[in-house]
């Protein structure tokens, strides 16, 4: 596997490889909090870097592997920016090859009046939360695997 | 997935028992939900005080709750830690719930109203 755009080469780089199934999602988030280089960060850090490894994560066990548990395999590094991720899986491709836009569903009208109580989104927070966390956010499907990556800015 | 349930007079205290509401848990917490706030009063407060993480797919069973309840219950929520505020907030969830520091205080201020 390719190490992470800009890592900072060094011994605290995590490689993980688990089955992308909720309780092993679970299991691994774990550790990969307990280890370096994310059980250096602040809490407020590992805080942020848990909702958008999650968020990847639910991403490739609902869509990404549909009807199978399949494997993904994670890489963590930190470097002068921030830490970088990336996120490799054998799962069907991202629609049209590219990532979701994330845009925020509807709980206001734009007069401001919250929406009906039926019409409240139950969904569609991911890619928002995975967007509004990181930066240089990529996809890239190569050789039958999707790749995702992105830095968790130091200051974020 | 396990609740801890108050039934007061005016309101109706869930306490949750687990430190997330994840993927792997969020339809048995929705499923547990419906049951714990079937009767009793119309308000309910949700104390997420030892919730620590909680993702998109807790968020979506804890807007399923509210909308379970209709339109005639009210669910509010209590003591989110940071991590918690920070999906609501990102989300603008925060905007659709009433959101009390700690489950003592929504308590409180039912007793006075």
């Amino acid at each position: 596997m390719q190490p992470a755009p800009d890592p900072a080469p060094g011994a605290q780089d995590l490689h993980l490889t688990f089955p992308a199934d909720p309780f092993a999602v679970r299991e691994a988030l774990a550790r990969m909090l307990a280890l370096p280089p994310l059980c250096t960060l602040g809490p407020d850090g590992r805080g942020t870097a848990e909702i958008v490894l999650a968020e990847v994560l639910n991403n490739i066990a609902e869509h990404a592997y549909v009807d199978r548990v399949g494997p993904v395999a994670v890489t963590i590094a930190a470097g002068a920016q921030g830490v970088s991720c990336l996120l490799v899986d054998e799962g069907r491709a991202m629609p049209d090859n590219r990532l979701p836009a994330g845009r925020l569903p509807a709980s206001r009208l734009p007069d401001g009046q919250t929406v009906e109580l039926v019409d409240l989104p139950e969904g569609g927070f991911g890619w928002h939360l995975i967007r509004s966390l990181t930066r240089n956010l990529t996809y890239a499907r190569v050789d039958g695997q999707n790749r995702v990556s992105f830095l968790l800015p130091r200051d974020g | 997935m396990q609740l801890k349930t108050h039934t007061r007079p005016k309101v109706i205290a869930v306490q949750v028992m687990e430190d997330r509401i994840d993927a792997a848990t969020a339809i048995q917490f929705k499923e547990k939900m419906r049951d714990a706030t079937k009767d009793g009063p119309a308000r309910v407060v949700l104390d997420l005080a030892r919730v620590q993480f909680l993702d998109s797919s807790g968020l979506g069973a804890i807007v399923a709750v509210k909308k379970l309840l209709g339109p005639d219950r009210a669910l509010e929520l209590a003591g989110l830690t940071p991590t918690v505020e920070k999906v609501f907030r990102l989300t603008r969830m925060d905007s659709i719930f009433t959101i009390h520091p700690t489950l003592e205080i929504a308590v409180s201020h039912a007793a006075s109203a």
